[in-house]
């Protein structure tokens, strides 16, 4: 990954909050290195069937559009008006009061006005006046009226693809407009022309094909999950079991695929492996479904539902009782706002009961699918597991709530009490940058890519600066969080702006802290590192002292 | 220029009206026919507006939530922040409708040396918005005791509140004085704040403008140049009764506000003033927090391509019979 040439304090004084000369209505839109993502490769657009696959990319002054791009755009805006009234609403009712102005990451790190949501809303509004209202029409650009040109199509990818629908604006909005919905659905807009980036669609043609976003088959993904039992062994000393593809299990396990093979990720998968073996789960890991991460979520409704109708299929093709998802944000946003409505009933399912506590999940009895938060903080509760606290004393944690689980679930306490049951040392960031206020890594909803490093260092900064907040005031080292473009993107992050910051997930500290029946003892955590070096040579420190 | 454009619109209209009733001795027009076009351009504006939103589903439960939800009955779960009962969705609504608890969240960022982000909180704008609605709200409603004869009993009640203080003769309405604050604040910001400049439309001025004017021609007529508030309140009865007629020497300075309060009414269902009809359909806050308790159904749910566990494993059988994991079909 090429560093910025700029160190942390000179990029963060160039960001000016200043409103430029040029008008917003001017859609010209300069596609800067570093700030944008490529478009996606022309045989995965064909492979998903998608309409337009070419070579192309935003730099280029022709995007080798179809010749009736503009009957496409406006047709496929009447067609999604006449399905979501959410369109219509968010269409109408802004009122431009300013209040969410000052709420997306992307504008604190950028200072571009068009990364406040009013602003970013306003490219569509501008449009839907022009061809769609009566004001617009009668008023044009007294209304706030503005014709639908190619540029202001180059305008649209570039700014909608520079928003990770992490809704943080739609808490703030007296109305709750949400911006996250207005992207997707301009995204399936310019989709309709094949307008789309390759970071969502190569992932979206894998999950697609071989169930998961990294394009792993069925024997890698064996491969991955025999070698984590391996290296867990050799830290716990005991051979876990990690079924696959098993039928007739109790529980299905689904959890993006970053946590098998991405780091640091993969100490979370060795916790999740300590865990379901002390407890002795019936459950199964999947090759079909193995990614729970939706990367259609990014890019449109129908791919949405087109690959997690894999989870309900593969729950149902093995038999198992209900689901358990591992750690990660847009999948749980559609796995909680989303699965049931596309691919359920769920019926030929149970509902959830925890095997160890006997805890019934109630608040997951339609969708029948449980979040590893809930019901590892239900086994804690209910002191079904043994943890040593002092094993993650090296670390001085503190919690980034990840955008969906916090905004589109509310899952608050849940990963905290965890937290707080497995380490000694936590410490929350300033109020306004977690649980609902949370701030997104600025890399989610397909904008992770190198390419996109600049953008994403802007996007990051306010996460980074809360962090950096507490890392200066408590020396916290540690930047737990349950999602996997986080702990992706994160470090690059923490690496750029708050140096020496560790980011893991939280059942990593869970699988470091779980005392294990039959044990031996631990010399390294899930990381291989040295247990408690740095407590010791506190220890040793004080005692000199 | 979209500043411009609305102080333009609503001198025209201040001149259509003076005119008007001036020279043209149009008082039968400005008094009845106006007004009446205006009601009619507000109903029919409004319903046709709710019914084109409602005639779209919602096929989505997409609740943001701002609290924590109900999981596990050990955790304390926001009813209001994350309401996953109805109760809970109308008292969040309540909430957001009559004390505007969205905007009540608002901070305000600033970037320092460091760089250093700090986030202050920001209530003028929550404390502008709602001393503004809730004046305007008790304003229209002690004008009805020029709308109804016998006067409702709820006007003399909120007379009496408004004017507790006591000043001057006639008594002082803490609500004029309060919207003609709050609306002067709302302006102000907009066309200070260079962010808000920024993207303010024409739309954004004109009704804050026009209200503005509205409070302003109200409070002189109460307060300076007087009118013959007996035929003011003729005619409005007049009209309330399909039988309009127009007394004599009203005043030119009522025809003027009359027609302001027309031309607002009429301009209502055109412009982002519906936020007052469109807050209630906003499916991110109309909407519990029970997305896993109860399926939500979208009457649309469209097919799409699927990629069954059949052809995946026809495309895998080899690979995945090679390093051992279960088939289907050997």
């Amino acid at each position: 990954m090429s560093e910025p040439k700029l160190k942390p304090e000179e990029f963060a004084e160039k960001i000016s909050y200043k409103a430029p000369q040029k008008s917003w209505r001017d859609p010209k839109v300069e596609f800067k290195l570093g700030s944008f993502n490529y478009s996606g490769i022309p045989k995965n657009v064909e492979y998903l069937k998608l309409p337009n696959p070419r070579k192309w990319q935003p730099t280029q002054e022709d995007w080798k559009l179809p010749e009736n791009w503009k009957e496409i755009i406006l047709t496929g805006l009447k067609e999604r008006l006449n399905k979501f009234r959410s369109l219509k609403v968010f269409m109408d009712i802004c009122v431009r009061c300013g209040a969410c102005s000052d709420k997306c990451h992307y504008f604190i790190g950028s200072g571009d006005p068009k990364n406040m949501p009013v602003l970013r809303a306003e490219l569509l509004r501008s449009v839907y006046r022009n061809d769609f209202t009566t004001a617009g029409k009668v008023f044009g650009k007294f209304a706030g009226a503005r014709d639908l040109t190619i540029d202001v199509i180059k305008e649209w990818f570039y700014y909608f693809y520079q928003c990770t629908q992490c809704r943080r604006c739609s808490v703030f909005c007296p109305y709750g407009i949400d911006t996250a919905e207005i992207t997707l659905l301009v995204r399936e807009l310019l989709n309709l022309i094949g307008i789309n980036i390759d970071w969502v669609i190569t992932p979206v043609a894998n999950s697609f094909r071989t169930g998961n976003h990294l394009g792993i088959q069925p024997h890698g993904f064996k491969d991955s999950i025999d070698f984590a039992v391996e290296e867990l062994e050799s830290i716990i000393g005991i051979k876990v079991e990690a079924p696959i593809n098993k039928k007739g299990a109790e529980i299905l396990f689904v959890t993006p695929s970053a946590d098998y093979f991405g780091d640091p990720h993969y100490f979370t998968l060795l916790g999740y492996l300590t865990l379901f073996h002390e407890i002795g789960l019936d459950y199964t890991w999947t090759t079909f479904a193995s990614e729970g991460g939706n990367f259609g979520s990014f890019v449109s409704h129908d791919l949405m539902k087109s690959l997690n109708t894999k989870i309900y299929s593969e729950a149902k093709r093995l038999g198992v009782k209900w689901i358990l998802g591992g750690e990660c944000g847009h999948m749980w946003r559609v796995l909680h706002q989303y699965m049931d409505t596309i691919n359920g009933p769920a019926d030929f399912l149970e509902e959830p009961v925890s095997p160890i506590t006997g805890t019934k999940f109630k608040n997951a009895k339609s969708t029948k699918m449980v979040h590893i938060c809930e019901f590892t903080a239900d086994l804690i509760k209910n002191n079904k597991i043994k943890l040593d606290k002092s094993r993650n004393d090296k670390w001085k944690v503190t919690f980034h709530d990840s955008c969906n689980p916090a905004r589109a679930m509310g899952l608050i306490e849940e990963p905290r009490y965890v937290i707080n049951n497995t380490c000694n040392h936590f410490f929350e960031m300033p109020e306004n940058t977690i649980k609902e206020q949370t701030f997104c890594c600025g890399s989610g909803a397909g904008l992770g890519t190198d390419e996109n490093l600049e953008m994403r260092l802007r996007g990051g900064l306010p996460r980074a600066n809360a962090v950096k907040f507490v890392n200066e005031k408590n020396g916290v080292n540690f930047l737990g969080c349950i999602c996997a473009i986080d702990k992706a993107t994160l470090p690059p992050l923490m690496d750029y702006w708050v140096p020496g910051v560790q980011v893991g997930g939280v059942h990593e500290l869970v699988g470091n802290a779980l005392v294990v029946k039959g044990e031996k003892e631990r010399t390294t955590d899930l990381r291989g590192e040295p247990y408690q070096e740095k407590a010791k040579e506190e220890i040793e420190s004080t005692i000199e002292e | 220029m979209n500043l411009f454009f609305s102080f333009a619109a609503l001198l025209i209209i201040i001149l259509l009206a003076l005119v008007g009733v001036e020279a043209g001795n149009l008082e039968y027009l400005f008094g009845v026919i106006i007004p009446y076009a205006a009601i009619v351009f507000f109903l029919i504006g409004i319903i046709y507006k709710v019914i084109y939103w409602a005639r779209s589903p919602v096929p989505f439960r997409i609740t943001t939530v701002a609290g924590q939800q109900k999981s596990l009955d050990w955790i304390k779960s926001s009813k209001l922040e994350s309401p996953h009962s109805a109760l809970g969705v109308i008292g969040r609504m309540l909430l957001e409708v009559l004390l505007f608890r969205s905007l009540f969240r608002n901070t305000k960022v600033e970037l320092k040396k460091g760089p250093k982000l700090v986030y202050g909180s920001s209530r003028y704008l929550w404390l502008g918005a709602l001393a503004f609605h809730w004046a305007f709200l008790i304003i229209v409603l002690r004008h009805f005791r020029y709308f109804s004869e016998p006067i409702p009993t709820f006007v003399p009640f909120l007379q009496n509140l408004d004017g507790f203080l006591q000043i001057g003769v006639p008594i002082l309405y803490i609500t004029n004085v309060v919207i003609v604050i709050a609306l002067t604040y709302l302006f102000l910001r907009r066309v200070l704040d260079p962010k808000l400049k920024y993207f303010s439309l024409a739309s954004d001025y004109f009704p804050l403008l026009l209200i503005i004017t509205i409070a302003l021609t109200g409070i002189l007529m109460r307060y300076f140049t007087k009118v013959d508030i007996v035929s003011v309140k003729e005619l409005a009865i007049g009209l309330f009764s399909f039988q309009p007629i127009v007394p004599e020497g009203i005043g030119v300075m009522f025809y003027l506000h009359f027609f302001l309060v027309s031309v607002l009414i009429a301009y209502f269902p055109f412009s982002k003033l519906m936020h007052m009809a469109g807050v209630f359909l906003s499916p991110t806050r109309n909407l519990a927090n029970n997305n896993r308790m109860k399926r939500h159904i979208n009457p649309w749910n469209a097919p799409v391509r699927i990629h069954t566990y059949e052809e995946y494993e026809d495309e895998f059988r080899d690979v995945m019979k090679a390093s051992g994991l279960p088939l289907e079909k050997e």
